[in-house]
């Protein structure tokens, strides 16, 4: 279990009953649990909707896509069953905000999915989490049995006469199945492979049925919604950003951890104040802001605001709310070849662009870190990552092909300096050699 | 479906809604390029190939995946485009092998082709490229994993294309890999569609790889030599030290009736042409055994004997055995020679179903036999009997891809849970041997219903089937009753009287169509030429023969001997002479051989079967893909066969039975009407065999000079089987042009003796073809690896 953090600045939203011993029910039951989906039973499908529209929360699983209007598009006649699906796949190299909320406040997902359910007449939910958080789906498997020895979940929930079952359902370790569309595949026992789009989830998902598909974090916030109002959950963040976000900060800092801060807080404070800023005197070098897949940023470029619509202004993206904070120490090449080495890694390989590029990426990384680089090398890697956005089948490939080029656009220097066989600038002995040792 | 006009590179295009882009590109002559799009298999948006241009969209769109829609404007070809392309086709080379000097797809190979339009020629790598070792994974399938671009075509067509799910993708990301079913080698029906639909080098076909260059073989497009669905295919023909060799059957231009498919029989099953042991020269039996003599010394002898026979005992004393696989020109003119030059009506041949029964049944229906074309139409489709996935393997995917790709309903009638109940609306498990009483049944017979319950115990596997209610045989009879344009397929199941039955009911239903299962390539030919001794061609009784009675100049007007009576006159001592082409009737009905101690036999084959055994002369013949003419399949669809290969020392039948009646004395010229008026032209054999002489024919009649120069000249005799065989009135440019025709079965007052008990059907499965399977060493292999039990009756 993580050591939890705290920082004055905090609004405490979704981690409200962090390291309350609310994976206890009762426990959950004092704190609120459960209050928000007996006021969504008397709110209609229309009712609940509207409240997560105007909330303006945002998809906190990396695109940002508005949560009530997702919703909105689920046909409300439908032949076959509707579903809802969690995703807790979290995966993204940065990113562990689900993981605590699974591990502290289980219920709040499983009452987000009801809600979520509700909203669009669904009876199903399913809670997909990520087959590395094997303890974690303990917690939630427990957590599910509970709420239906209450009768919160099963037949006729909560005395109101609707039903609605929840199912766990743990991943095998790809972080492909993150995406919404291969974890339908994954869920139905198949390759985790993406599908053709559209059509959307929202109207053939899973089995065929309508489906709703959102991150855990999302569907933790929504109880909070229903109980708090949609006008005070909007106005902790800037407009149109709804809300707080779990950041999750890694990397060089004196006090990394998850911390939840309104939408829209500054990035430089949010390293130096909240992340207690880089220790031993050290400089800043760059930021990665959302997650591995998200531009890089340079030391230069952090004074924006932590929402979605600042940070894409600023060529990057707030994605799925990992800050990874790098400091002078830090050879960009070898940052760029471990990144790519997770793409290459966790490409489904369906795709050409995505399962070939990743791989000459990773290949001639290693080769161009280990100082065995040529000028063209650079051009070609460039060329390479062009070549690869938006061309692939799903996004994991401008995943990989995004923060490739703004590592070269904006660290060029760093991977000249590599070349003609110098052994890397950042490791004492010369890298060729341990490489090929 | 309404139209929807799209805007492609400024051209103005109007195809159905729900088209997809790349098809609408295709219908104007615009070629988006794609790897992983087949028409009729899954999308799969895995290539990424096809990207074009759709404005309003920020991304370049995949073609193969974007259903047009109203006003779109799509650009198929600008720098984005192109850069794309080439894009892809780099990072495929990346990995790829270049192997192109050694493989078996070099100068047919899309990635060739792409990289020839899309210069992706400059070498962006340094690393060393992935390799994984090649693999065998079954006599006729190897795998090469760096050649593969992972189109997953194969797997698809495996799969949705054959319903047999083979093969998967394993790994993920850089090391997915084709993967075959049972590990490290294949079970499956060996069709080698995989290898077909491979758009490069990576699956090769056993029989084929490191053979030959693409551009060394000739191709010629004629017709399977197999089965009796026949299939169109196209054989690689390349030069050998003992004529033209068949190196390769494929099905490259997709322009017959079975489409792209082939099963291994008409891909790989050519192999039995090229086999050492066959005959190349006559044999004499000398002294008890079998020797080799000129052509001029056994024509002579069967000459000299044949007529011997005919002058001393008459034409009752000879008896002539016919062929399922010689041409419809051979058959006819082979029981032309036995009626007007041997003058017998002992003529017979392996009957595998009972076409005069349907004939007779079908009489004021002509129209109403259906084409291997309207079983991948018809809404609705009757199956009684047989086993098309192991016997009719065409009809089989013609069936599946219906139900598949246009929700056709298929009804299943059938003693076994046949494979093709998986696509079944209905399946109704009948006892063994019941399919009769089904048919009395459909009529209305209600007192055989108890008879026909499902059997018990087929349990799971039947849960197989799509069938959603296990119906009782009433319900099932309504369901067929409210069907339309129904295409009733039966097998030799159903005979005699029980056709007029299935005939009946069919009857009952508006556009319903009927469609007879026979077994051989040519089987349904043989009988529509006549190879019965009660019949003349078209079903003419014998005592109906007036228009062939003038023709000829005289039929011998008593009905002959069939097969097993032709037996029993050769065991009491009275057949002296028997004349076999192209069939093993010792074999395939285990006749005691001494039987024939006392009679002459003639054989006409390639091997040594148990019939050529006992022969007292033997002739090499040609087979099917070595002389031209023409199928019937068992649907009635006449078809082309083209001579590709040559093998010295063998004859066409055709040739041989025209020179014996020459040996014997016969005016050729009036069984073969050739060259009107010209003498025979005996020394002109080989253009008439590959068919050119009969191109050559359609410049001269047009110029209105004389065609048709030689005797052996199959055409010359399709002339008169056109004339005076009723439903082969066919266009005959259309055929020349390697088009599909229709017959149509005209059914005859059934004078002729109904003799079901004579049906034996062939039992054959996916990796037999009964007597000249045995001499195919790639259906041998592929059975060896398999513990194929043979189709149970
Ligand atoms: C390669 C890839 C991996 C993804 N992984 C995750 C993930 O682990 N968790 C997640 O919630 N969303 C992930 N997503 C985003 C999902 O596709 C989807 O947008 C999200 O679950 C929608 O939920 P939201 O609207 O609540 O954000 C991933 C997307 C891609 C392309
Ligand atoms: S981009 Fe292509 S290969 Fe990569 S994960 Fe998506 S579908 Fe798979
Ligand atoms: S083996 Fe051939 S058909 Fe199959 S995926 Fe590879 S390239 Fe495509
Ligand atoms: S289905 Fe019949 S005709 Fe077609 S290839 Fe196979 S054996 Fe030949
Ligand atoms: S042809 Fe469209 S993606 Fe392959």
């Amino acid at each position: 279990m993580a050591d939890l953090v705290s920082h004055p600045d905090e609004v405490r939203v979704v981690s409200r009953r962090f390291g309350m011993g609310a994976t206890n029910l009762d426990r959950y039951l004092e704190l609120d649990g459960y209050k928000a989906v007996q006021k969504a039973l008397g709110m209609g499908t229309d009712g609940i909707v509207n409240e997560v529209k105007n909330s303006g929360l945002r998809g906190r699983g990396g695109a940002g896509f508005s949560t009530g209007m997702k919703w909105s598009f689920v046909p409300k006649q439908a032949s076959k069953p509707k579903y809802v699906l969690c995703n807790g796949d979290e995966s993204e190299p940065g990113t562990c905000k689900d993981r605590l909320i699974f591990e502290h406040d289980p219920h709040a997902v499983i009452e987000g999915v009801v809600i979520a359910g509700l909203a669009v007449g669904s009876h199903t939910g399913y809670i997909y989490v990520r087959g590395e958080y094997r303890y974690l789906l303990d917690i939630m498997q427990k957590a599910i049995a509970d709420a239906y020895v209450r009768g919160f979940l099963g037949k006729n929930i909560f005395g109101s006469g609707y039903d609605f079952d929840v199912y766990w359902h743990g991943g095998a370790g790809a972080y492909e199945v993150g995406e919404e569309s291969a974890l339908m595949e994954s869920l139905e026992g198949k390759r985790g492979i993406p599908r053709i789009r559209p059509p959307f989830p929202a109207v053939v998902g899973l089995w065929g049925g309508p489906t709703v598909i959102n991150n855990a974090e999302t569907l933790a916030s929504v109880p909070h919604i229903i109980l708090g109002g949609a006008e005070w959950y909007a106005s902790l963040g800037p407009p149109k950003n709804g809300g707080t976000r779990l950041f999750c900060l890694s990397g060089h800092l004196k006090r990394p951890g998850v911390y939840e801060l309104p939408m829209g807080y500054n990035l430089r404070k949010m390293i130096f104040e909240v992340g207690g800023g880089i220790p031993d005197g050290r400089a800043l070098k760059a930021v990665v802001p959302g997650g591995s897949s998200t531009p890089v940023l340079k030391s230069d470029e952090i004074d924006i605001a932590m929402d979605f619509d600042s940070v894409a202004k600023s060529g990057s993206m707030l994605g799925s709310g990992g800050v990874v904070v790098l400091d002078e120490t830090t050879c960009m090449v070898k940052f760029a070849l471990r990144t790519m080495k997770f793409y290459q890694h966790e490409s489904c390989g369906w795709c050409i662009p995505c399962r070939e590029g990743t791989d000459w990426l990773k290949k001639t990384l290693i080769r161009f870190h280990a100082g065995g680089g040529v000028n063209k090398d650079i051009d070609n890697m460039y060329y390479l990552s062009e070549n690869m956005l938006g061309r692939t089948f799903c996004p994991l490939g401008d995943a990989a092909a995004m923060p490739t080029m703004a590592f070269i656009k904006k660290f060029r220097k760093e991977f000249e300096d590599h070349l003609d066989g110098k052994p890397c600038p950042f490791e004492k002995a010369g890298v060729v050699e341990s490489v090929l040792a | 479906m309404a139209d929807v006009n799209i805007t492609v590179d400024g051209k103005k295009v109007t195809a159905p809604a729900g088209t997809l882009l790349i098809e609408a590109c295709k219908s104007v002559g615009i070629e988006v390029p794609s790897f992983c799009y087949y028409p009729n298999l899954s999308l799969q948006g895995a290539c990424r190939m096809c990207l074009v241009k759709v404005e309003k969209m920020p991304k370049l769109q995949t073609a193969c995946t974007t259903v047009i829609s109203e006003g779109m404007i799509a650009i198929t070809d600008s720098d984005e485009v192109r850069q794309a392309r080439k894009g892809m086709v780099e990072l495929l080379l990346g990995n790829h092998p270049l192997d192109c000097p050694v493989c078996d797809a070099g100068g047919e190979c899309e990635l060739q082709d792409m990289t020839f339009s899309y210069g992706a020629a400059e070498s962006k790598y340094m690393e060393p490229k992935n390799h994984k070792e090649e693999q065998q994974w079954s006599p006729v399938v190897y795998f090469d994993r760096p050649r593969c671009i992972l189109c997953y075509r194969c797997v698809r067509v495996c799969g949705e294309g054959m319903d047999v799910w083979a093969l998967g993708v394993q790994n993920r990301g850089v090391g997915s890999i084709i993967a075959p079913n049972k590990e490290d080698h294949l079970e499956c029906e060996e069709c080698g569609m995989c290898i077909d639909i491979c758009p490069v080098g990576a699956l090769t076909s056993g029989a084929y790889r490191y053979k030959t260059r693409p551009w060394e073989m000739n191709h010629v497009g004629t017709t399977c030599a197999h089965c009796a669905d026949g299939c169109k295919t196209t054989l690689g023909v390349r030069r050998s030290e003992t004529g033209m060799e068949i190196v390769r059957g494929d099905n490259r231009d997709k322009s017959g009736i079975n489409g792209d498919f082939l099963c291994i029989k008409g891909r790989y099953a050519f192999d039995f042409a090229n086999r050492e042991d066959r005959f190349v020269q006559p044999l004499i039996r000398k002294d008890g055994q079998l020797a080799p003599s000129t052509w001029e010394e056994a024509f002579e002898l069967i000459g000299k004997r044949f007529k011997e026979a005919r002058e001393q005992h008459g034409g009752q004393a000879i008896g002539v055995v016919g062929s399922n696989r010689t041409t419809n020109e051979e058959n006819y003119l082979l029981q032309k020679f036995a009626r007007v030059v041997l003058q017998t009506n002992n003529i017979d041949h392996h009957r595998t179903a009972d076409f005069p029964a349907f004939a007779a049944a079908l009489r004021g229906k002509p129209e109403s036999t259906a084409s291997m074309r309207d079983v991948f139409n018809a809404p609705a489709i009757l199956l009684i009997g047989n086993d098309p996935t192991e016997q009719h393997p065409l009809m089989a995917w013609q069936i599946r891809n219906n139900v598949r790709l246009h929700r056709a309903k298929l009804y299943v009638v059938n003693s076994r849970d046949i494979k093709l109940r998986r696509q079944a609306t209905g399946f109704l498990r009948i006892p063994k041997g019941a399919e009769g009483r089904f048919a009395a049944f459909l009529n209305g017979d209600d007192s055989v219903a108890e008879n026909l319950r499902p059997v018990a115990g087929t349990g799971a596997d039947a849960g197989e089937s799509r069938a959603t209610t296990q119906t009782t045989p009433a319900g099932f009879r309504d369901q067929l009753r409210s069907e339309q344009n129904l295409i009733i397929i039966f097998g030799a199941e159903i005979r005699g009287g029980d056709i007029a039955s299935v005939v009946k009911f069919g009857s009952g239903i508006a556009g319903a169509k009927f469609l007879y299962l026979a077994d051989y390539a040519n089987s349904r030919g043989a009988a529509d030429m006549g190879l019965y001794p009660d019949l003349l061609p078209g079903y003419h009784p014998i005592a109906d023969s007036g228009k062939f009675h003038q023709e000829w100049g005289g039929v011998p007007q008593t009905p002959g001997l069939t097969l097993p009576e032709m037996v029993d006159s050769a065991r009491s001592g009275k057949l002296k002479a028997l004349y076999v082409v192209g069939t093993n009737p010792v074999g395939r009905f285990d006749i005691d051989p001494f039987v024939f101690s006392q009679s002459f036999v003639v054989v006409q084959d390639m091997f040594l079967t148990e019939t050529a055994s006992l022969a007292d002369v033997v002739l090499p013949a040609a087979n099917a893909y070595e002389k031209s003419g023409t199928f019937t399949n068992t649907c009635g669809d006449l078809q082309l066969v083209k001579k590709a290969a040559e093998v010295s020392g063998s004859k066409s039948d055709f040739e041989m039975i025209v020179r014996i009646a020459d040996a014997m004395g016969a005016d050729v010229h009036k069984l073969v009407p050739f060259g009107r008026g010209t003498a025979a032209d005996m020394g002109q054999s080989r253009g008439a065999q590959s068919g050119e002489a009969d191109r050559h024919s359609v410049w001269l009649e047009a110029h209105g000079l004389e065609p048709k120069m030689s005797p052996f000249d199959p055409m010359a005799i399709l002339d008169e089987i056109q004339r005076l065989v009723p439903g082969y009135e066919v266009s005959r440019m259309n055929l020349l042009a390697g088009n599909d025709q229709r017959t149509s079965l005209v059914g005859r007052a059934s004078g002729a003796a109904q003799n079901p008990e004579l049906i034996a059907p062939a039992n054959d499965h996916l990796f037999s073809s009964g007597t000249l399977g045995r001499y195919s060493r790639t259906l041998n292999s592929v059975m060896e690896n398999h513990d194929q039990q043979p189709a149970e009756f």
